[in-house]
């Protein structure tokens, strides 16, 4: 029986052919304009999420327990060859970086200024970061090297230039003092102004060497194959690592720029919604006209002994095949299209294109192919349907079979 | 054998503010194979009364007895079931589905019964042959005559096989030779195959072709004749 149900209700959509296309087209268009948004938005946020990523920190770094809290140069750890190969096993991750990082005080001349003083694989950390990349003037660092890379308006404020021997002093680690002389190799041009006042790099032998702390890191940076695993791993890797590590994921490291991204979704969830309540208040509204204008139809059906459940059954699929037939013809359109967008970004010109570099960020709109770019759609059309055929259902259940017939 | 059996029916309409006595305290025994016309002006009570024995309507009081069954003890859902396997329809005007074939409409009926595709198939088209629509049984309803759709709703009233047939003012809507063609269809159908037909008329043409005449008046018989 349900083949004919579904029969049935197919003909009757098609009975007002023009009113049916009319609500079939706003789902459709709704639907385009709607995992195009969802997906530009998601192109965009893994954009900034990689530029954070990519920048720094990683998708997800282990530390000391204790390291996140008191940044101190006493929470290090060795990243022994078991902690190794646990975070290796796991095989959705594709880098291990070490690195040792903290505070110190730089001297050149008559003048002293505070920085941060990283100690970094160059080759591994150049896979990252793409560090070398930002090397305005002089050379990159190589393994065994001695110098050090300077971001440029530090290099200004200390009057350092290439060649120039730079003094550091900090606290080494348990108490021991840090000292030692660093030639400066490189000067380093970030895109984004802030580190360009305070980055300092030196292989990650010479700061264990400096800091005292011998084959010790202040955090090993992880990155994964894909932004979706990031959670999981963090989980796997908190089981199986104990809490003599903590594991962080880029998000916590970094809640300035999640929160950017959950403000501007949610800003896309209103306008979505918005949208979307436009096109179930149409798709409402010929529901209504087609349950209206068949009153009577629907009385003889109940008279001649059509369960009104079955009868439910058969306005339901009316309105389902509506919203499928919407989503279909739409993804026929935005499936291709986000296809085609993904491949190729959108290039951006002129004053906005300065912006994007100014940030570092290549520019461009970019488009992403998350499955709730289409999923999102499919349940949002079914769950408007599924609201709209409340009111077919109700009608029927409670029409009256002899006032319906004398209609 | 009786197939219908109505006890002091009555119906009142309390909805608006005075009362209206539609049909009062009705007794009346309908026999298998009878051929009746219900007649009476307008307002005296045909629909209604009509409605009620066709479990389509609740009685203000009285029984109906249909077979072995007091139709006022079904419970809502358990009525739709009864109505589809013990009574046939056929109302005014606008009877069939709109997007089924004269076929598919007949069908329908067996659909809903659980018939399997065979039976359905050989019986919708014999059934439209008997009403003389053999050759337009994937015509749908707004391709076909007022008097032919009214014929297609006959066919579908039989489709179930059910104890007798209700038509309300059947012709109302019909010119006078589609109205004697399809009365004609009834008529012998109740003749070669014993089918219990019961229907409202105005129309005099249509009350002499009726075997049995009762006439309503304000919600009462006031005359009950048998033809020989
Ligand atoms: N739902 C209702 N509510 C109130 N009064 C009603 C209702 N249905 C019918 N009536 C009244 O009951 C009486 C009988 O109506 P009914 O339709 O049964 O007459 P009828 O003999 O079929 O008339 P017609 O020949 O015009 O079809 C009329 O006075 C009518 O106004
Ligand atoms: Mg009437």
């Amino acid at each position: 029986m349900s083949n004919s149900e579904t029969k049935l209700a197919w003909r009757n959509i098609w009975r007002n052919k023009r009113r049916t296309l009319i609500t079939v087209a706003s789902i459709f268009f709704g639907v385009i304009l709607s995992t195009l948004m969802t997906s530009m938005q998601d192109g965009t946020y893994s954009k900034m999420i990689d530029n954070v990523v990519s920048f720094y920190s990683g998708y997800v770094q282990i530390h000391h327990p204790d390291y996140w809290e008191t940044k101190s140069i006493d929470d290090l750890f060795v990243p022994t060859d078991s902690l190794i190969d646990i975070v290796a096993d796991n095989k959705d991750i594709d880098l291990i970086i070490p690195r040792m990082e903290s505070f110190s005080l730089m001297s050149y001349g008559n003048s002293t200024k505070g920085a941060m003083l990283i100690g970094v694989d160059p080759a591994k950390e150049n896979e990252l970061t793409r560090l070398s990349h930002w090397v305005s003037k002089g050379k990159y660092l190589n393994k065994d090297d001695d110098g050090i890379l300077m971001a440029v308006n530090l290099a200004k404020a200390l009057n350092v230039d290439l060649g120039d021997t730079l003094a550091l002093i900090s606290q080494g680690h348990h108490g021991y003092s840090a000292a030692g002389l660093f030639p400066v190799v490189g000067i380093l041009e970030f895109p984004f102004p802030a580190m360009n006042n305070f980055g300092t790099y030196i292989t990650i032998d010479k700061a264990r060497e400096f800091f005292s702390a011998p084959g010790m890191v202040t955090s090993l940076v992880l990155t994964v194959d894909d932004y979706d695993d990031v959670y999981p791993i963090k989980h796997e890797l908190e089981t199986s690592l104990g809490d003599q590590y903590s594991v962080m994921t880029w998000d916590e490291m970094d809640p300035v720029t999640k929160q950017m991204i959950e403000g501007d979704k949610g800003q896309g969830i209103i306008m979505k919604g918005i949208l979307y309540i436009l096109i179930g208040f149409g798709v409402f509204s010929t529901v209504i006209m087609m349950i209206a204008e068949r009153r009577k139809e629907l009385g003889v059906m109940i008279a001649v002994g059509m369960n009104k459940l079955k009868l439910a059954k058969v306005l339901f699929y009316e309105t389902m095949l509506i919203g499928i037939v919407g989503v279909v013809s739409g993804f026929a359109v935005s499936v291709p299209l986000i296809w085609f967008l993904v491949k190729s970004p959108i290039p951006l010109t002129g004053e906005v294109a300065d912006v994007y570099e100014q940030f570092g960020m290549e520019p461009a709109i970019y488009f992403g192919n998350d499955t709730m770019v289409f999923g999102g759609q499919i349940l949002i059309v079914f769950a408007i349907t599924l609201l709209v055929s409340i009111y077919p259902l109700s009608k029927i259940l409670r029409l009256q079979v002899t006032k319906a017939l004398r209609s | 054998m009786n197939v219908i059996e109505v006890k002091k029916l009555t119906k009142t309409y309390n909805d608006s503010e005075v009362k209206v006595h539609a049909v009062q305290g009705i007794d009346l025994e309908i026999q298998e194979g009878e051929f009746t016309a219900i007649v009476g002006p307008s307002g005296c009570g045909k629909t209604t009364f009509l409605n009620m024995l066709g479990g389509l309507d609740q009685p203000t009081e009285g029984n109906i007895r249909i077979g072995d069954t007091m139709v006022h003890d079904l419970k809502p859902s358990e009525l739709i079931d009864f109505r589809l396997h013990n009574i046939g329809f056929v109302f005014q005007a606008y009877n069939l589905i709109p997007v089924l074939t004269a076929k598919e409409n007949v069908e329908f009926i067996m659909q809903l019964q659980g018939k399997s595709k065979e039976e359905r198939d050989k019986r919708a088209i014999s059934l439209l042959t008997e009403v003389g629509l053999g050759d337009r049984v994937d015509a749908r309803p707004s391709r076909l005559s007022g008097g032919q759709q009214q014929r297609v709703a006959v066919a579908r009233a039989l489709a179930s096989k059910p104890k007798f047939v209700l038509a309300d003012e059947p012709t109302a809507n019909l010119d006078s030779t589609s109205t004697e063609t399809l009365l004609d269809i009834m008529e012998k159908l109740n003749r070669e195959e014993n089918i219990t037909f019961i229907f409202s008329t105005h129309d005099a043409r249509v009350v002499n072709k009726a075997r049995r005449v009762i006439q309503l008046e304000d919600g009462k018989i006031i005359k009950d004749e048998r033809k020989a």
